[in-house]
């Protein structure tokens, strides 16, 4: 049988930069494919090929032994190829039956079309085992049911192939093995789903075969059943890697940042945290485990001095907390924001004046009123060199870096200053296995050096691996505390839902105080 | 370090290359127009140039208007590396001639040394108090800086019109404006300043606020790229959430470049009355405000660009003015015409040639053997 999508030699350069080196690969009909690979490795690149983002500068594409020509988006879903992106393309306040036939009315008239999708979609729900509510508000379904209704918007287009971009980094781990059972039923009755991720446990979880990307060349094909996430993790990278965190047990000492009643409201009066306490000790890693938009943005931004709490207080080693980012820095609160790019470092600077942010009024950087580059380039390259930042240049743009460059950048510059408590928020986002590594280590060490670490990330693997105690935090509040011993990722998964329920029918109206769900196993909190 | 020679060589390319490129299809269009009205484009441009770099006399009346031009284009110029765009220069300028005016009118008999140091002070004081209230505006009330600043540049000229015509005017004169300040506080022209050491010049009304307004590029550049403020103002104007992040207080960068800004549109009428008219005028900056916002826009905001930008839209008031002269089908509102495809050309379409040029750049370097 003629594969389902087949690529032939897909070549894409953008200016200097080779995203693209004649991939080749093969999708079988009715399985699902991964695509794994490292931040940059061109998984994204390939997809848009594929689904008519960008043009290959050479190579063919192929679905059901047929060479296709793809321009557009519109060439791709034509020739039966579907796209599920990692940000949702939904309106949010159209119900999900105007989402789905947004792009596809079937006339003028919105009546009749919306009547035929009605019942398409019907059908379709009950073939896949996709049901939504047709005519509620996306805005008001849970991130899970969002995604079924991007899938939905795929298959009533005729999608054949499906491509699912991250399509986890969103979900509870509940969420993501519900997906699972979604894509093994669509294999089943024939479909073929191409996933592309960075996770291996998703890969090992789902995929029939996987397509291992590094550099932008494919570095391996085989089939998953053959391989352990050790040799996929080793053929990422391109050399043996350590997947676990090697540390001892951690040895607490004096409360460093204590947390208590803490309410933060948004810009339109909504409160995001909702009276959240908590405390972090020297010399231990305390995690904070939830699903992206659960209230920990917010709570790290306020801890941080960003945001002026609407209630509540935090003290730094007993003392209450000035105002203001800068005056916290000077107490001694470090704090690696979330989003890089969109906080962390200025793009266009070089990596010596990104090197300085936030302690730019700082004696050691100045001369009189003004700069002191020598003094900033030293500091810089000094810091590179102890960080393993790659290439060593100070004036190199800092976008010029790799993810896990900047990103090595900037914890350098926080725990340069010698902080006693550092917040950290995805401290691998965007950055390569190698790196990760790296970061991890030092993260640790630094936890011994007697520094408290408050750790946020979505990424269950990285909360499990560094922290001591883990905090789960659900709806704004901390739906669960428990010991890191005591973790487990079902455990931590049931908890980051908020009461346990598998999927409340709106994501708002559930959002009170989840009740009787308080664990049973209290860590020893300060 | 070859790469970082090379990533110099794109911006060598992008900040010398692109605006002569764009300058060129500005000029070629402009070609286009004089030719449809009937005018022979070669002569045109001949005209142009000669009037404005031609003679001695062409080149002081170039470096004249371009003086009014660095003044404000360094203005518009230090809002932007904020993230502001302060379109209110024309009416910053025209107060702090209100400032710089009255100091000239008080002097009495003081010598020029003294005159000058007040009148810098009152014509940056007057033009970053009239800045003062739309950034106070801004940082405390939210409200867009565009709007504030526009709707002051209406108050500053409704203003200045009442004080001329029923405060300042001259008594028993009719033209709305005030009587001419003392010799003693007008600014050494050029012809001045050099005739005294020697070098004989024609007689134009450029003179030594030319230097004020150098020296005044050199300080914004000093300021905005090697201070600590600077600094604030460029992570504010680039990242604003990383500002917050760094602990650099919005409100307070708003207020100070603000301040700035309005302090430089202010000296506008060191060159303008000091140097050329003597007195106070009704509407003297004559739209210097908005070349302002050309300039800096041209020049990407930085101090040496706004300086060759100053001069390039200098060179076209002057030659313009030439060339209305000898082309009987070429008038005032022609000149406009021409000075705004430059401005289309170097501002809004600045992309235009962007990437022609870059795949230009890629096909020469592809054919050199590597």
């Amino acid at each position: 049988m003629d594969p389902a999508l087949e690529l032939r030699g897909i070549d894409k350069r953008f200016g200097s930069v080779h995203a693209n080196r004649a991939v080749s690969l093969s999708v079988g009909p009715g399985t699902v494919h991964g695509i794994i690979g490292e931040n940059g490795a061109g998984k994204s690149t390939l997809m848009n090929i594929v689904y008519g983002f960008h043009r290959a500068d050479s190579g063919e594409v192929r679905v059901h032994g047929r060479a296709v020509d793809i321009r557009s988006p519109q060439d791709a879903i034509g020739a039966g190829i579907g796209m599920v992106h990692q940000h949702f393309m939904l309106v949010e306040n159209f119900t999900v039956l105007e989402n789905v036939v947004l792009g596809a009315e079937g006339g003028p008239l919105l009546g009749p079309g919306l009547g035929l999708a009605r019942a398409e979609l019907e059908k379709l729900g009950r073939d896949y085992g996709l049901e939504v509510p047709l005519d509620e508000p996306v805005e008001h379904l849970p991130v899970g049911l969002q995604q079924r209704v991007e899938i939905l918007k795929a298959l009533y287009r005729g999608a054949d192939v499906l491509i699912l971009d991250e399509p986890t980094a969103v979900l509870t781990p509940q969420e993501a093995d519900q997906l699972f059972r979604m894509l093994a039923r669509l294999r089943n009755q024939g479909k073929t789903a191409i996933l592309v991720t960075h996770k291996l446990r998703e890969i090992m979880a789902i995929a029939d075969r996987v397509t291992v990307m590094r550099q932008g060349a494919v570095v391996a094909e085989m089939e998953t059943a053959n391989t352990s996430p050790r040799e996929l993790a080793e053929k990422m990278v391109g050399r043996p890697v350590l997947l676990d965190v090697q540390k001892s047990a951690a040895r607490p000492g004096a409360t460093l940042l204590e947390v208590a009643d803490l309410e933060v409201r948004d810009r339109r009066g909504v409160a995001r945290v909702k009276g959240v306490s908590f405390a972090v000790r020297a010399a231990e890693i305390v995690g904070i485990a939830g699903v992206a938009g659960n209230g920990q943005s917010e709570l790290l931004e306020a801890l941080a001095g960003l945001t002026a709490p609407s209630l509540g207080k935090i003290r730094l080693a007993g003392a209450e907390v000035s105002a203001g980012a800068r005056e916290r820095r000077g107490q001694g609160l470090a704090h690696v924001p979330e989003d890089r790019l969109k906080m962390g470092v200025i793009a266009s600077f070089s990596a010596a004046d990104n090197g300085i942010l936030g302690y730019h009024d700082r004696s050691e950087y100045l001369w009189g009123p003004f700069l002191n580059r020598g003094a900033i380039r030293s500091s810089c390259a000094r810091k590179m060199s102890e960080w393993d930042v790659r290439p060593q240049q100070p004036d190199r743009r800092i976008l010029a870096f790799s993810g896990g460059n900047q990103q090595k950048l900037v914890l350098a510059r926080e725990i340069d200053s010698r902080p006693q408590v550092l917040i950290v928020g995805q401290p691998t986002r965007g950055v390569d296995i190698g790196a990760i590594e790296f970061i991890h280590r030092r993260l640790v060490a630094l936890r011994d050096a007697g520094v408290a670490i408050l750790l946020i990330s979505v990424e269950l693997e990285e909360i499990l691996g560094l922290s001591d105690r883990i905090l789960v935090m659900a709806g704004g509040v901390i739906s669960g505390e428990m010991d890191r011993s005591e973790a487990t990722e079902e455990r931590l998964g049931l908890m980051m839902a908020g009461i346990g329920r598998e999927e409340s029918r709106s994501g708002k109206s559930g959002a009170g105080r989840p009740g009787g769900a308080t664990p049973s196993g209290k860590g020893p909190a300060g | 370090m070859s790469e970082r020679a090379e990533s110099q060589g794109v911006k060598w390319a992008e900040l010398l290359v692109l605006p002569a490129v764009n300058l060129l299809a500005a000029l070629v269009v402009s070609g286009v127009i004089v030719r449809i009205i009937g005018e022979n484009p070669w002569t045109a441009l001949k005209l142009l140039l000669g009037g404005a770099f031609g003679s001695g006399e062409g080149i002081g009346y170039t470096l004249y208007y371009a003086t009014n031009f660095i003044f404000t284009g360094l203005s518009v110029a230090v809002a932007y590396k904020a993230g502001m765009f302060n379109i209110g220069a024309e009416g910053q300028a025209y107060i702090g001639g209100l400032g710089a005016g009255l100091v000239c009118l008080a002097a009495g008999s003081a010598p020029f040394w003294e005159v000058l140091p007040a009148a810098i002070c009152a014509a940056a004081v007057f033009g970053a108090a009239w800045a003062f209230i739309p950034a106070w505006l801004q940082a405390k009330r939210g409200s867009h800086i565009v709007i504030t600043t526009i709707m002051f540049n209406f108050i500053a000229s409704a203003l200045m019109t009442w004080l001329l015509v029923n405060v300042l005017i001259q008594p028993g004169q009719q033209s709305p404006e005030t009587r001419q300040f003392g010799p003693n506080t007008w600014q050494p022209t050029a012809s001045d300043l050099l005739g005294r050491v020697g070098i004989h010049v024609a007689a134009t009304p450029l003179n030594l606020s030319f230097l004020i307004a150098l020296a005044a590029a050199a300080g914004v550049w000093a300021l905005v790229w090697r201070t600590r403020w600077g600094y604030a103002i460029r992570v504010t104007g680039e990242n604003p959430a990383a500002a917050l992040y760094a602990g650099i207080s919005p409100s307070k960068v708003t207020f100070l470049v603000m301040l700035l800004s309005g302090a430089l549109a202010g000296c506008l009428p060191l060159n303008e009355l000091m140097g050329s008219q003597h007195l106070i005028s009704l509407d003297f900056p004559a739209g210097a405000g908005f070349v302002g916002i050309a300039v800096a826009l041209m020049a990407r905001n930085h101090p040496a660009g706004i300086c060759a930008a100053a001069v390039l839209f200098g060179a076209l008031v002057q030659g313009g003015s030439e060339l209305s002269f000898d082309m009987p089908h070429v008038n005032r509102d022609m000149v406009v015409v021409i000075q705004g495809l430059v401005i289309l050309f170097c501002g809004g379409l600045d992309n235009l040639f962007k990437n022609p040029l870059r795949i230009l750049r890629g096909w020469v370097r592809g054919a050199r053997p590597r």
